[in-house]
């Protein structure tokens, strides 16, 4: 019996020689973490996918209140815009200096890129009491529910964007850049411009063309 | 642009040996087949991400166009070339990262997203149709 699963197993050995799904010699990843957090990515860019889906049905539906040309400050949105897109290249630049393996430079990039972070979700917590204060709660309407659902849920990954930020500004304080802190890095790279990816939906699909 | 990128990683593989010589054996998987950026990259795509967003708002707070649908056509549409943008110069999309798997669960998911968008529209228009007054009305 033993014999037998011996015998499987070389006749498995000399099959996988035939069986190569990649061509020998070329560059195939070992680590599959930054592979595993882009499948993370994917299935959180569905649940944005379904909350769009979601403002796309409802997002007229003003149950005689308010509507996006009445509430949404254009000038507000551009600022928030500009804010985010100032964050990824700050980012950009993170990541460049952690190529060079200069910890410092690394620090004060990952810091700006925060700073800005939070600026957008200062920005962003101003407009949505400004639209509280004003009675556009989110009970008012399907359009107004369906609205804070959807910037909200995207304000709530920037938040946790910048816990995670900070948290990894002590752990490069601390271990400087060792081979775990640079696929920390890489990950909240990848999920901080996924974050921008998802804003470009939001002010397009809900601002602009929420004012028209 | 290519050859700047492979000098950029073939210095920073340099700095990386000097600076931890006892580890040098696994220094190679830790980019995990991720490409190298480089500052060319994330300017370019900097630049023309900030192009794609102020035609947008110049569009629409300047009612350039009469008519509400082109304008939101012509938005979606500059919409969907930035985030190609970003794709390729932010997030380093391409058909060789994590050797191609990264592109693929990229491309199912569109198509889910494209599914449940699509979808989701197509069901709810006709619902909203099937609901109007008149409807109600003539069943009567």
């Amino acid at each position: 019996m033993s014999n037998a699963t011996a015998l499987h197993a070389t006749d498995a050995a000399k099959a996988s020689d035939n069986l190569r799904f990649f061509v020998p010699g070329e560059h195939h990843p070992k680590n599959g973490t930054l592979l595993g957090f882009w499948m993370y990515l994917m299935s959180d860019c569905l649940i944005f996918a379904c909350l769009f889906a979601v403002h796309a049905v409802v997002g007229r539906n003003y149950a005689a209140g308010p509507s996006g040309a009445d509430l949404f400050d254009l000038q507000l949105v551009a600022i928030n815009t500009a804010m985010l897109l100032l964050s990824s290249i700050t980012y950009g630049f993170a990541m460049i200096e952690m190529q060079r393996n200069r910890l410092r430079p690394v620090l004060m990039w990952l810091i700006i890129t925060g700073i800005l972070g939070a600026i957008f979700i200062g920005l962003e917590l101003y407009e949505f009491y400004h639209l509280i204060h004003q009675g556009a709660v989110p009970q008012r309407s399907a359009f107004l529910s369906s609205f804070f659902t959807l910037v909200g849920t995207h304000g709530l990954h920037v938040t946790f964007g910048i816990i995670w930020l900070i948290t990894l500004l002590f752990q490069l304080k601390k271990h400087g850049l060792n081979r775990e802190n640079k696929r920390r890095v890489m990950c909240l790279s990848m999920f901080w411009h996924f974050l921008d990816v998802v804003w470009i939906g939001v002010f397009t699909f809900v601002y602009l063309m929420g004012v028209l | 642009m290519n050859t700047h990128n492979e000098t950029l990683a073939h210095h920073g593989h340099a700095h990386h040996a000097a600076d931890h010589g006892h580890d040098h054996h696994d220094d190679h998987d830790d980019d995990g087949g991720a490409s190298h950026s480089t500052l060319s990259g994330y300017v370019t795509g900097f630049v023309l991400s900030v192009i794609l967003t102020v035609i947008p708002f110049w569009i629409v707070m300047g009612n350039i166009f009469e008519n509400a649908t082109t304008t939101s056509m012509v938005v979606l549409g500059l919409a969907a070339v930035q985030i190609v943008v970003h794709m390729i110069y932010f997030l380093h999309m391409n058909f060789k990262s994590e050797g191609g798997w990264n592109m693929l669960a990229l491309i199912f998911t569109i198509m889910v997203v494209v599914i449940t968008l699509a979808g989701s529209l197509w069901v709810m228009y006709h619902l909203n149709t099937n609901m109007m007054p008149t409807m109600t009305h003539e069943m009567k």
